[in-house]
């Protein structure tokens, strides 16, 4: 059964539909997988064997039946855990959440379950989602299935690695600054951001309500778009929401990238880009010109100054959101905060927020505080409103705007954990699609020395997520990155 | 602007965000986040002259729906995650707020 996990969502869903393939044997085949590399991969926070197979179970029963299926029925799913699914422990890798019960279903988990999805387990992930390494979770860092010494890229780490790994055709991750880009990008996978207000975040854990979405990870761009496709529209329990019509994302699948024009920010990806990433950029943009697309130039004059903008406006609204966790409603409570409220407060969110997390509320409070809102907030939500134009400019010249995911490959575990600042660099170029709200898909483009997958980063017009699967898959049926898999 | 930390800044933050800090943290904190802040400050320079903010960026879009009642979540599932509650009171239960 061990080989049903090399065909994709789509070829599952109608293998089951057409009753050759039972849900409960794939779901078997999932579970048996995830139970075998989880040792060495730490991706998964929790394996949800029984309540799986009981879904799974449902589905072939419903086939049994007659009756009509749903477009992902069978298609085993996992979660980053920061996704609320009821009765099911969702923790985002936090101490502060290691109890934690949702008593509802985020609104993307009811989705893919009436598509009939089975969602299988709640993935690893860098603490509240951030980070870009998985190294900030309370759980222990996920290695990169392609080397085990190396970051699988955050913070929807766990996510990435479970569908390289070959234990799922789908996760979700969300995506913040790149968390699910660039993840894509270091385990060799197709990963999806959708324009804000795509998905609804209901149930998602906030970490920074401007930027927050949630999005799929596949092998193939088809199988996200098949995902996006039942993830996306208005939802009453997100404001956020666009109630822009969702198209047919299948469709968009031609295979033709003639007359798309590709604007290329040369000046923008110039500096401090890794040899082996600068040279399988180049090779992807070539392999997309001689199927016929145009390589315009663009420029990005602000793009250089999203990293701070991204890190001043994120950590601000983080700030707020995380002061819900206080030891009161959920969670951890601390047992030395007897004393007083406010020592219950402070004790429990210092026990129970790692030192990422802590950091990044210090600083979104003093950007938020008085005498620097104005210096730092306000101004970084100016230059937003700048960036949000470079980008409108660009896209008057050009369909889509390339990029490479991240400046380098996968780096080594430890690497960066001392620097902060550092750490944040390696978002240079995924921050922009979520100042911007701008749609963006990392699809595989090469690998540096050592096997280590390289990702190209394509971002796109507001809602034209379409265009973006048209060429990812274009690029799929003219290279066979996205077939490859790592030795596990 | 300065963006040098002191101690008594780092602990006015903390007490912000209701956070009791070791004292290594905030040593560490002081240096992490001058050098954060320092790094930040280059968006000082940009000419913003007239230029608005972008807080959201779908924020022109009319978000209201009509005033009614729906179900919510019940008590019992409200209080089953709270480290400390009365479930037959229907309370969340925490220290003395007043005269302690």
């Amino acid at each position: 059964m061990a080989d049903v996990l090399n065909r994709t969502a789509r070829e599952i869903r109608d293998e089951v539909a057409g009753g050759t393939l039972s849900a409960v044997d794939v779901c078997g085949a999932s579970l048996d997988r995830m139970d075998a590399v989880n040792p060495a991969l730490n991706a998964f926070n929790h394996i949800a064997r029984d309540r799986a197979l009981e879904r799974a179970g449902e589905i072939d029963r419903q086939r049994a039946s007659g009756a009509t299926l749903g477009p992902l029925a069978g298609v085993p799913i996992a979660l980053k855990d920061n996704m609320c699914v009821k009765g099911m422990r969702t923790t985002a890798s936090s101490r502060i959440l290691d109890n934690f019960i949702p008593p509802y279903d985020a609104t993307v988990v009811a989705r893919l379950e009436r598509a009939g999805a089975v969602i299988v387990a709640k993935t690893n992930c860098d603490e509240f989602a951030m980070g870009s390494s998985n190294e900030n979770s309370a759980y222990g860092a996920v290695k990169n299935p392609w080397a085990a010494d190396r970051t699988p890229g955050g913070s929807s780490g766990g996510s990435a690695a479970a569908v390289a790994a070959r234990c799922v055709p789908l996760s979700l991750g969300s995506d913040t600054g790149g968390s699910i880009r660039q993840p894509g990008s270091f385990c060799g996978v197709v990963g999806f951001k959708p324009t804000y207000g795509r998905v609804s975040r209901y149930g998602l854990l906030a970490f920074a309500s401007s930027l927050d979405q949630i999005g799929p990870f596949g092998r193939t761009a088809a199988d996200a778009a098949l995902a996006l496709s039942v993830l996306a529209g208005p939802d009453g329990a997100d404001a956020t929401t666009a109630t822009e019509p969702v198209p047919d994302y299948l469709a968009a699948l031609t295979g033709d990238v003639k007359g798309i024009r590709i604007g290329v920010p040369r000046a923008f990806v110039s500096e401090g880009v890794d040899a082996d990433v600068r040279r399988t950029f180049d090779e992807a943009l070539e392999t997309l010109r001689a199927a016929g697309a145009t390589l315009v130039d663009v420029e990005l004059p602000h793009a250089k100054y999203a990293i701070p903008v991204y890190y001043l406006v994120a950590t601000a609204e983080a700030s707020s959101n995380l002061a819900r966790y206080d030891g009161v409603k959920y969670g951890y409570r601390s047992p030395h905060g007897k004393d007083s409220l406010k020592a219950l407060y402070s004790r429990t969110r210092d026990e129970g927020f790692g030192p990422e997390v802590k950091r990044r509320i210090m600083l979104g409070t003093y950007v938020l505080s008085a005498g620097y809102y104005d210096a730092f907030y306000l101004k970084a939500q100016q230059v937003r409103t700048l960036l949000r134009r470079d980008y409108e400019k660009a896209f008057q010249k050009a369909d889509v705007v390339a990029m490479p995911t991240s400046p380098m490959p996968p780096f080594k575990l430890g690497e960066k954990t001392d620097d902060p600042l550092q750490m944040y660099l390696a978002d240079v170029f995924t921050v922009s699609a979520n100042l911007t709200g701008a749609p963006g898909i990392s699809i595989p483009c090469g690998f540096a020395a050592g096997r280590l997958p390289i990702g190209l980063q394509l971002t796109g017009r507001m809602f034209d997520e379409s265009t973006l699967f048209r060429i990812a898959d274009a690029y799929e049926r003219l290279t066979d990155w996205h077939t490859q898999s790592p030795v596990i | 602007m300065s963006t040098a930390l002191t101690i008594a800044d780092v602990e006015r933050i903390a007490a912000l965000a209701q956070l009791e800090l070791t004292g290594e943290e905030k040593q560490l904190f002081m240096r992490q986040l001058a050098d954060i802040l320092a790094y930040a400050e280059q968006v000082q320079a940009i000419d913003t002259t007239g230029v608005p903010a972008t807080a959201h960026v779908h924020a022109g879009q009319r978000t209201e729906r009509e005033d009614e009642p729906r179900p919510s979540l019940p008590l019992n599932a409200t209080l089953a995650n709270a480290p400390d509650a009365d479930r037959d009171a229907g309370l969340f239960r925490v220290p003395r707020v007043i005269g302690g």
